[in-house]
């Protein structure tokens, strides 16, 4: 039909991954210091931590929870790392222990919102706290920077000559993971019934609470991982790195077309969301924006993707609308 | 076509020569309709027939292609549902949005409560002018009472009230009784009596015959879009009208196959949920269909919902071909054999942003899978399949299935639950608030599940459904089965005897 051309049109994730080319086609060609190598693997590897988070995220938003304790779980697992570290124990199994610790994490968020039935909102508002403040007791206010040269320079490196951080490559391999499960296994479908309809799913034979525990698990983990990357690429572990990661996560998620009620929204748009967020900051840098005027843009921003995709779908709404009015049922 | 009186009132609202048509399509086509005061004005017709489309445009929701609207005899043009609220139309629909937590009077007039000096909301003239409302109703509300808790009756006659607090003079009703028990739909009825009394004029909508017939003085027949006939009841049969709507004799609506009953598929013994019922215990076998019937609280859906796993039992066992199924798990429930077709089908038996596609796809999540990935295209065959073996109605399969008529969204319920091939369905309420030719489809596909070999339980309030479809009958009553009642000796009388704890049958 030649309308639904059109009504795919308005899709806001494409609508997202268009702007974000426009911007980057933009200032490749007129800010100064954009293009230059140095420059986009800043810009790549500042927002790898979002992506890496915003991964599991989506699919916890898709199934209409939120887990807003990801950047102290995080900031816990690169604490821990520190702590241990100078305890002398070896990176190899630091790194597995830390890994265990965000599973634990996550699974005390999913054991709280799906055995209690608390609302996901208040529960990680909760944990982000709690996290946050064990964080400091385990590592205090030191840092820790000498972890071992071959683990800093992977997180911090690029691939060759290239622009490309080493750790690119392996967040393809995540990325691809995230939208096969998403997007084309029964568990991914699953997580869309669950949020446009708990109940409707769960008279469907969906298994709500424990696809819930695994998504809240899969996040601690994901989240553990960032939380290890982080320190290492910017070689300090400090009980408050990636303070703050959680907000720029859902803030670039929704302005991906994710829904916060959950039961829509892809990972290609929650992606093309978090590096566009990320795109824009560092133009803004580029720019001299001072840092509080890009605070006001990012929270406009924030305003603009909860309204832009309800926008989007009331467009094609009406033109689905329309062509169902069109063709009388029964 | 129109039906120009001579004698008697004006009419206060028209329809003349309306036509309406969304791209392609002519949803409505030179359809002319009159409304006097203090008349109850019926509109008939199946799901599609255009009965939706000419209610907005009514509610001034659409403007008409052609054709005019008259109120008080002079042309009107409504640019928006405003337009006709000041005009005094006033449509109250299925299920009321009142603010559960503000009283009847707050709702009544919210956001044009009357003021005192400096701005203050006057709460006494507030209640006074409710209570004035409600008794012009007959009814007996608190304006004070919050509106949570109100049955849905009672909230539409806040509705009603509100309406008339802005001078409404037509009172259009969208199936206002779908969801009403018997005795709600008498008190329902008081208030449109007393309204027509008072000179108002109503547009009733319901699928339900005999409610037309009880309450209605003319009625108006929609087929595709067109106007059949317009004309007094008195002297017309329900076979009558049915022909009208349908256009055709309409085939046995109860199109019971006689059927050998085989092994027993579900059994059910001593189920036990405190509280909400106790100790039930029955069987139903291959090809049986089996009716469970009771009063709307007596524990039927609460039954089929502990048999199914959603809710967990406190006590007894239900087996499925003869192997024990564990409780609390819909997933176990399914993987047993059994499927059920809930009775609210927006909230539980469908996703309604989802297409029809996916829809019918989530309860083969499981099964259409290929290397642990949805195979889509096993997915998009099996749901148009069924799609197609049920006669679903629909623009594109990948369309929300919240687009979809009620009816047909039954029939995707349907055939989501079928497409898992099921030994043991369960059917809660399955036709309710459905068309009556879709009701007759619906009916007929039970029969051939259960002569194919299915075992059916069937709960429903609607008593002719039962008998003409069960059996045998289970009655429930308070939480316990009180009867059982086998097809011959099952009749309006011992069915409601049972029901009501008044035999022990």
């Amino acid at each position: 039909m030649a309308d639904s051309a059109l009504v795919r049109a308005v899709r806001w994730d494409t609508v997202v991954g268009a702007l974000l080319i426009v911007v980057l086609l933009f200032s490749f060609g007129f800010v100064d210091g954009f293009g230059n190598a140095l420059n986009l693997s800043f810009l790549i590897g500042n927002t790898l931590p979002i992506a890496m988070v915003a991964l599991p995220m989506t699919l916890l938003v898709v199934s209409g929870e939120i887990d807003l304790s990801v950047a102290s779980t995080a900031g816990l697992s690169g604490a821990v790392m520190g702590a241990l570290w100078n305890q002398g124990m070896t990176i190899e199994t630091i790194i597995p222990l830390c890994l265990l610790l965000g599973v634990v994490c996550g699974l005390i968020n999913g054991l709280l919102v799906t055995r209690l039935g608390l609302p996901s909102l208040a529960v990680t508002i909760g944990t982000l706290a709690a996290y946050r403040g064990i964080a400091q007791i385990v590592l205090g206010s030191d840092a820790v920077t000498d972890f071992p040269t071959q683990y800093l320079d992977f997180a911090a490196g690029r691939l060759g000559d290239s622009f490309l951080p080493q750790a690119f490559l392996p967040f393809l391999v995540l990325l691809a993971i995230a939208v096969v499960a998403l997007h084309a296994t029964p568990f991914g479908r699953s997580l869309y019934a669950i949020g446009a309809s708990e109940e409707a799913a769960r008279f469907a034979g969906i298994r709500v609470r424990r696809q819930k525990l695994i998504l809240f698990t899969m996040t601690g983990l994901m989240a553990s991982l960032t939380g290890i990357f982080w320190a290492l690429h910017y070689a300090s572990a400090r009980y408050d790195n990636a303070t703050g990661l959680e907000l720029s996560v859902v803030a670039a998620v929704l302005l991906g077309g994710i829904d916060f009620d959950g039961g829509k929204g892809t990972l290609g748009g929650a992606i093309a969301g978090v590096f566009l967020l990320g795109a824009l900051q560092n133009v803004m840098s580029l720019v001299n924006v001072s840092a509080q005027s890009q605070i006001v843009v990012t929270g406009v921003l924030l305003v603009v993707s909860v309204l832009g995709p309800r926008v989007a779908r009331q467009i094609s709404v009406a033109r689905a609308g329309r062509r169902a009015a069109s063709t009388p049922t029964s | 076509m129109t039906n120009p009186s001579d004698t008697g009132p004006a009419p206060v609202l028209a329809l003349k020569d309306i036509a309406k048509s969304f791209g392609a399509v002519r949803a409505l086509r030179d359809v002319s309709l009159t409304l006097f005061p203090g008349e109850v004005h019926a509109l008939a017709g199946e799901n599609g027939a255009g009965k939706s489309t000419l209610i907005k445009t009514l509610a001034g929701v659409h403007r008409p292609d052609a054709g005019q609207v008259l109120l008080d005899g002079a042309p009107v043009v409504f640019h928006g549902p405003g337009d006709a609220r000041d005009a005094g139309i006033a449509v109250i629909y299925q299920e009321p949005t009142l603010f559960p937590d503000l009283s009847i009077a707050e709702n009544i007039f919210m956001g044009r409560q009357p003021r005192r000096a400096l701005g203050r909301i006057d709460h006494k003239a507030t209640h006074a002018e409710t209570a004035a409302l409600m008794r012009r109703l007959g009814v007996d509300l608190d304006p004070d009472r919050p509106a949570r808790g109100l049955s849905i009756a009672d909230q539409q006659i806040v509705e009603i009230a509100k309406a008339l607090s802005f001078d409404a003079r037509v009172l259009i009703m969208d199936e206002p009784t779908a969801a009403l028990t018997g005795s709600e739909v008498a008190r329902l009825f008081g208030v449109v009596r007393t309204l027509r009394e008072q000179g108002a004029a109503v547009l009733f909508i319901s699928h339900r015959l005999e409610e037309i017939f009880a309450i209605c003085q003319r009625v108006t027949t929609l087929r595709d879009g067109a106007l059949i006939s317009s004309e007094p009841l008195e002297g017309m049969t329900e076979d009558d009208l049915v022909r009208r709507m349908v256009g055709r004799d309409l085939e046995e609506l109860y199109p019971k196959q006689d059927v050998t009953p085989g092994e027993v598929l579900l059994s059910v013994r001593r189920l036990t949920r405190e509280g909400v019922f106790t100790d039930v215990s029955f069987e139903v076998r291959r090809g049986e269909i089996v009716g469970l019937a009771g009063l709307v609280g007596a524990g039927r859906t609460e039954v089929a919902r502990a048999v199914f796993g959603i809710d967990r039992r406190d006590a007894g066992d239900v087996e499925v071909d003869g192997r024990a199924l564990a409780g609390g798990s819909p997933s176990a429930a399914m993987s047993a054999g059994i499927a059920l077709v809930p009775e609210d089908r927006r909230a539980q038996g469908l996703v309604m942003d989802m297409s029809i596609e996916r829809n019918i796809g989530l309860t083969g999540l499981r099964t259409s899978v290929k290397a642990g990935l949805v195979d889509r295209g096993a997915e998009r065959s099996r749901s148009l399949d069924w799609a197609v073996k049920l006669q679903v109605k629909y623009a594109r399969i990948a369309d929300a299935v919240g687009t979809l008529s009620g009816g047909n969204q039954q029939k995707v319920v349907l055939a989501k639950w079928l497409a898992t091939g099921p030994k043991v369905l369960i059917v809660d309420e399955p036709t309710r608030g459905i068309d009556v030719g879709t009701k007759a489809e619906v009916h007929r596909l039970l029969s051939q599940l259960a002569a194919d070999g299915v075992a059916v339980l069937m709960i429903s309030s609607d008593l002719p459904e039962i008998l003409g479809m069960a059996d045998r009958v289970l009655v429930m009553h308070e939480g316990r089965l009180t009867a059982e009642i086998p097809r011959s000796e099952a009749t309006e009388e011992s069915v409601m005897a049972a029901a009501t704890g008044r035999a022990a049958a």
